[in-house]
């Protein structure tokens, strides 16, 4: 082969560039980065156990708005027993007060679409409600 | 061996016939006797005009409706949004209208709302079915996550009961009511007959907001309901009944 010496160095050099920011992320301890949610309230449990929720709070909220907007069926029974109102803002934000503190930071981290709920459904905190929302499509 | 023509024609016609007869009885039997048990109800309003025109001026009604339902107050009368409003006879009541109305009647301007139609033209063109009747109550519905703002509702219907939202509504709402949503900007969205209010046995916000009672609400499917009875003892009109919307809001001039 010739020029050995430099088309070697150049993949050497080519690589690390391309894997610079796995480097970068590493040196800075940014790849063992979670989010850290902020609840605030004093409920032990949501409305399904919190690995339901990880998994299928968007199918859930949904079903809720289907049922309600479209069926009238305002309450929900919980799998213990325990009934809730279908509401974004009535119950799920009693707890999860700050959508910038708890469903954006996962959203975010994933590079998940952001739903569009807050151009028409209410904050407890109106204040930061106008931050980061989504409008048109 | 097949079977012949003739045999065959004879089961299709007995398989036809038993066919008929089982869904006969069912209808008969079957699914009448389940219309009777879950109650539909069928909901609507007296607006008893002479007690409105008491209050000359009086805008508690509307204020109420809008306070609750965070309705934006925009100048702009091509943008504006309105839920329930007030109409000049003339213009409220066009084919009862004419040229030598009692002065009382022309005194005030009517409250005019959705009538939440038996028929409703909107429900009928809207292409996602963000609009709909309800089944439980005939309440004319709107599913604003499915609205696409294409404004065919605000076309069809009559009594220009539907707004659309060209502007931003955030900043025309004075104090945000925080228990119900706003509206995002590009939905047409209308009176729901307080359905959130209904739904915790409440009375809708203008009927409670009525200082002269002048708002009734009831079930005309019950006949022992005072708004049965408030129908059968009064004349009332309806707005525009030749254009068979059959709406739900009944007038006492």
């Amino acid at each position: 082969m010739y020029d050995s010496v430099k088309v070697i160095t150049g993949i050497i050099i080519f690589l690390f560039l391309m894997t610079s920011p796995l480097w970068y992320n590493l040196a800075t301890g940014k790849a063992s980065y979670v989010p850290e949610l902020k609840i605030d309230s004093t409920e032990t449990q949501c409305v399904e156990s919190t690995e339901f929720m990880r998994e299928n709070h968007m199918e859930l909220l949904n079903t809720w708005r289907n049922e309600v907007v479209r069926g009238g069926s305002r309450i929900y029974r919980a799998s213990n027993g325990k009934e809730y109102e279908k509401s974004l803002t009535n119950t799920c934000m009693n707890c999860h007060k700050e959508r910038t503190e708890f469903c954006s930071k996962c959203h975010d981290y994933a590079g998940v679409k952001k739903p569009r709920c807050w151009n028409c459904h209410n904050e407890p905190n109106l204040e930061t409600s106008q931050e980061g929302l989504v409008y048109g499509n | 061996m097949g079977i012949n023509r003739r045999s065959f024609l004879k089961m299709a016609g007995l398989a036809s016939i038993s066919g008929l007869g089982i869904k006969g009885f069912t209808k008969a039997f079957g699914s009448e006797s389940e219309t009777t048990k879950d109650k539909k109800q069928k909901l609507a309003l007296v607006i008893d005009m002479r007690k409105c025109r008491e209050e000359q001026g009086c805008r508690d009604c509307i204020l109420a409706c809008h306070k609750v339902h965070n309705v934006p107050e925009i100048e702009n009368p091509k943008h504006e949004v309105k839920w329930i409003w007030k109409e000049n006879f003339e213009h409220a009541f066009p084919s009862q209208n004419h040229k030598y109305v009692s002065d009382k009647v022309k005194s005030a301007p009517s409250i005019v709302l959705c009538n939440h139609c038996d028929n409703p033209p909107c429900v009928e063109v809207c292409p996602t079915q963000a609009t709909f009747k309800r089944e439980s109550d005939g309440i004319v519905m709107m599913d604003f996550h499915r609205c696409i703002g294409c404004r065919y509702c605000m076309v069809a219907c009559p009594y220009g009961a539907r707004s659309f939202n060209w502007e931003e509504a955030k900043p025309h709402i004075k104090e945000i009511n925080p228990t119900f949503p706003v509206r995002a900007k590009g939905v047409v969205e209308k009176c729901n007959l307080c359905a959130e209010r209904i739904a915790k046995n409440e009375l809708p916000a203008c009927v409670e907001a009525c200082k002269e009672k002048a708002i009734l609400f009831g079930d005309l499917n019950d006949p022992d309901s005072e708004i049965r009875h408030v129908l059968s003892t009064n004349d009332t009109i309806r707005r525009k009944p030749h254009l068979s919307t059959m709406p739900n809001v009944y007038y006492i001039m």
